[in-house]
């Protein structure tokens, strides 16, 4: 400074020599100081965009609607109950301007419909970011201050979960993950408490191993646990990526483990020996593909999956182990979604000696085990106590481990701060989920949680569930929340309930909201069907659907069980609705068969679903009603007619709205369908 | 406190903030096409953000029209789309096979796949797709549960098509050329009252007892956006 007023003594002694101009000069550098924050507000972002939205709806038709409906300055919704407080509209301005929807300049296209306000619940309930925020890089992406970016679309239906716990039409991705995260084993290890009490309950069933020396060798447990995937590519097990010698180990100890059960093998006599060429006919008639899968030659799989892949069953079973299933499944594993088919010792011999057809002979050439020693044993039981295996199996020896894995109840809300990511990956909550779920161990080494064979779309739909598990959809008042519909747990009582115990009657149909939708839900199967009927649909099962592949199986039931089974479903299986025998089965007038007759083909065109004179009507979607006379009672039909949801929620048949005297002639029509007069001769 | 801005810069940053990840480094390439022709994998629809359920397949092919294997395909999209892998060399049938992701915004969006030809100029190909929003997801939903049946010709095993049993022909969705000249209300009104309402067969029965009117809307939002010629709004947007 001394040395600046020396070199230029002028400059200070101009500026601040005299105490009028330095005043003056201090005012100017204050009021420009004062000047900063007007100024900022007035070039800050959102008021450049309310300026470009202005100018861009000028030359629209519509101009002076929406230029009433815009409001300028700041735009907040604010739920504190939510814990909302939202600013985005201060940009997105024409979110709610339905002419809009031809506009793809962001930020000012309309937002999609949706069947909320978006008024009610704001716009991070959903899109997450931060609502506050009045600048696009604050309210987008994550900051020191806010750990929340916005959410991809990929996982938006995520945002619907935190409210709706049960399934919605509209969010595919959604249920299909959430079905996964019940049904791939993952709530064995990891607890989810759901909000509205309880945790969530796996699907799947993974079998005990209390008895598996008894089913399987040991040389085929080693390669399963080496690789579950190369036994059957639909396996569920995932890879747990085992060496050599730890599968040896732990394969020595669930062997040396297993307990012997009697009756589970199945010493068939000399007489019964296989047919082989009638294996493949009794698989087929047995429709034991409608649960279990087989590979076919181009390597697709071809059957269900309610029960395990088959393409190579007779690697793993052992033949007295796999007749004694065959014969009643129920000895070995009493919960089971087998049926106990009544077969005869002569079909045992046949089906097992089918199966075990079904092997490749490489599959186990290359295992070679010698037999297991002490140490080997006590090290297999300490990998399998290490791994866990006792979360999803019954193991003899093995306590089942609680909180096994880190608890998910809240993972959709956990802190980045608090993730540790691969190199290479976004620093964002969705990729480290994703992340996780593709490759597990990559994380770190050590890790125990094991590889699963999932695709990209069965990621991103598992993603979508956990991120809906959050810290909002645990503390949203219950008001706002629409609850999942509890799986009920009814139990058919007597003799009849454990037939349909044994008979697995609920691993296909639903019954009083138990049970599987792969069959007709017969809940009200007594008011529906005829007694005759159903006595000879249990003896010889036959598709009432042209076009189904997956079939109801014949169980070769002796006649006093389908007496019990018949008796049960006639007595119990009624709806209050209304009396099955309120209506005649038989004796309509000719005139009004012949009206219902027009009305079937004509009016309601009921050809294009249903077939009623095979030569003629092709229909392939509803059942064929060459016999719905003898099938059904009429008052049943009628009621059907007249509103089919009500008797069956979620059928397709459309509700036509039908007026009362055209269901009574369509009733007198087809309870007039009696069927094939050899039908009527042989009762 | 945050860097400021310009505003076009801004502008512009906020159109391609989620612009495609340009093509990772690859191979050179060891071989040239002249051209490039979609195989498979176009006209899909998918929810917004999600991946294409099949892969998108692209051939390159010579002067003769022979696939060339080697040659090196990139694909570009806007607005968010991004490929898995982005590019790459084709196999030994000239082809080259990548999952596609479309952005977050409902809509169509046209993706480019591009090979370098041996006089360093590309030879492109555009393949539209097509994401959807959550009414047209529900649309989706609720055809296949209620129509896809009938009105798609498609069979599989699991569900075996009913279109080929109708005397009259029900029109598949997509089907542009006839639909687009239908406006919403009697669309409405076909599926609501069922076909006699415009007096078209009987064989269309009515849902409107059974789906609600958002229901009914989802479904013609849904017609509508996988129309094929694209479905055009005419007459209510025009400037003045």
């Amino acid at each position: 400074m001394q040395e600046l007023n020396e070199n230029r003594p002028s400059l200070w002694h101009k500026l601040f020599g005299d105490p009028i101009r330095t005043f003056g000069i201090v005012s100017v550098i204050l009021l420009l100081s004062l000047a900063i924050a007007p100024a900022k507000n007035h070039f800050s972002e959102w008021r450049h965009y309310q300026k470009s939205y202005l100018s861009m709806i000028r030359g629209r038709g519509e101009a002076i609607t929406l230029q009433r409906h815009f409001q300028g300055g700041i735009q907040q919704i604010w739920h504190p109950e939510l814990g909302v407080v939202d600013r985005c509209t201060t940009c997105h301005v024409g979110l709610t301007e339905a002419s809009l929807s031809d506009v793809t300049q962001q930020p000012f296209r309309r937002h999609p419909v949706i069947p909320h306000n978006l008024e009610q619940y704001g716009c991070v309930m959903c899109h997450r970011g931060q609502g506050v925020a009045t600048t696009v890089e604050e309210a987008h992406s994550s900051t020191l201050a806010w750990e929340q970016p916005l959410l991809p679309a990929r996982y938006i239906e995520s945002s619907c979960g935190q409210c709706h716990r049960a399934p919605l039409t509209g969010t595919p991705q959604l249920n299909e993950g959430r079905r996964l995260l019940a049904s791939s084993g993952c709530v064995h290890c990891h607890t989810i408490k759901l909000p509205e009490g309880g945790t969530l309950k796996a699907t799947d069933d993974p079998p005990s191993l209390l008895h598996i020396a008894d089913k399987t060798t040991r040389e085929w447990i080693f390669a399963w646990l080496k690789d579950p995937q190369a036994y059957a590519i639909s396996a569920r097990m995932p890879n747990f990526k085992l060496s050599d010698d730890d599968a040896r180990d732990i394969s020595a100890f669930l062997v040396f483990s297993s307990v012997p059960l009697s009756g589970d093998t199945l010493a068939l006599s000399q007489k019964a020996a296989p047919d082989p060429s009638a294996g493949p006919s009794l698989y087929g008639e047995s429709f034991c593909a409608t649960c279990h899968a087989v590979q076919n030659a181009a390597g697709n799989l071809v059957g269900g999956n309610i029960g395990p892949e088959l393409t190579r069953i007779g690697n793993k079973a052992k033949p007295g182990w796999l007749a004694a299933w065959i014969s009643n499944p129920r000895v070995y594993d009493p919960g089971t979604a087998m049926p106990h088919y009544r077969f005869s010792e002569q079909q045992v011999s046949t089906l097992a000696g089918f199966l075990q057809t079904k092997a490749d002979s490489d599959f186990l050439a290359n295992v070679h085990l010698d037999p297991a020693t002490p140490e080997q044993i006590a090290h297999g039981k300490l990998l399998v106590t290490e791994y866990g295996c006792a979360s999803c199996h019954e193991i003899s020896g093995i306590k089942k481990p609680e909180n096994f894995a880190p608890e998910l109840t809240r993972i959709g809300s956990k802190p980045i701060s608090q993730l540790i990511f691969v190199a290479g990956m976004r620093h964002t909550l969705p990729d480290y989920i994703g992340g996780k779920l593709r490759q597990p161990r990559a994380f770190a080494p050590g890790l125990k949680m094991p590889q699963y064979s999932l695709t990209s779309a069965q990621i991103d739909a598992l993603t979508t569930a956990l991120l809906a598990l959050n810290d909002r959809s645990q503390t949203l008042p219950a008001t706002l929340t629409v609850p999942n519909v509890a799986d009920s747990t009814y139990r058919p009582a007597g003799k009849a309930g454990q037939l349909m115990n044994d008979l697995a009657c609920f691993s296909c149909h639903r019954i009083n909201g138990r049970g599987s939708d792969l069959a007709p839900d017969v809940t009200w199967e007594g008011s529906s069907v005829q007694r005759t009927w159903l006595e000879d649909f249990l003896r010889n099962p036959n598709t009432l659907r042209p076009a189904l592949i997956r079939r109801m199986p014949k169980f070769n039931l002796k006649p006093d069980e389908i007496t019990t089974l018949t008796d049960y479903i006639m007595t119990v299986y009624q709806t209050p609705a209304f009396d099955r025998d309120s209506m005649p089965n038989s004796g309509y007038a000719a005139s009004d068969i012949e009206h219902g007759k027009q009305l079937f083909y004509s009016k309601y065109a009921c050809q294009s679903c249903h077939i009623i004179d095979p030569k003629a009507d092709k229909g392939y979607i509803g059942p064929t009603l060459t016999q719905v006379g003898s099938r059904l009672n009429a008052a049943w039909i009628y009621n059907w007619l007249k509103n089919p949801q009500a008797l069956r929620p979620g059928t397709i048949e459309p509700n036509r709205n039908m007026p009362d005297e055209d269901a009574r002639a369509m009733t007198a029509f087809l309870a007039s369908q009696k069927g094939s007069t050899k039908q009527e001769a042989k009762r | 406190m945050r860097r400021a801005m310009p505003f076009g810069l801004l502008c512009l940053s906020v159109m391609s903030s989620g612009c495609a990840r340009k093509a990772a480094s690859a191979p050179p390439p060891t071989a040239y096409g002249s051209a490039i022709v979609e195989v498979s994998g176009g006209k899909q629809s998918a929810p917004v953000g999600a991946r294409l359920e099949q892969p998108v397949v692209v051939q390159v092919n010579d002067d003769q029209g022979n696939a060339v294997a080697g040659a090196l395909v990139s694909f570009h999209g806007l607005n968010g789309v991004e490929f898995d892998p982005p590019a790459g060399p084709t196999d030994s049938s000239g082809q080259f096979t990548t999952n596609v992701s479309l952005g977050g915004m409902a809509g169509r969006y046209q993706i480019i796949a591009s090979t370098l030809t041996k006089s360093q100029k590309q030879a492109t190909v555009e393949i539209e797709e097509i994401a959807l929003d959550y009414q047209e997801v529900l649309g989706r939903e609720l055809s296949e549960q209620y129509c896809s049946r009938c009105h798609n010709p498609e069979s599989t095993p699991e569900r075996v098509s009913n279109y080929d049993n109708l005397e009259v022909k029900p029109h598949p969705f997509a089907e542009g050329e006839t639909l687009n000249k239908m406006s919403d209300a009697d669309l409405a009104a076909i599926v609501s009252h069922g076909g006699p309402a415009l007096n078209k067969s009987p064989l269309m029965p009515p849902y409107g007892y059974t789906l609600s009117t958002p229901d009914v809307q989802a479904l013609i939002a849904y017609i509508r956006m996988i129309s094929d010629p694209p479905y055009q709004v005419s007459g209510t947007y025009s400037k003045k």
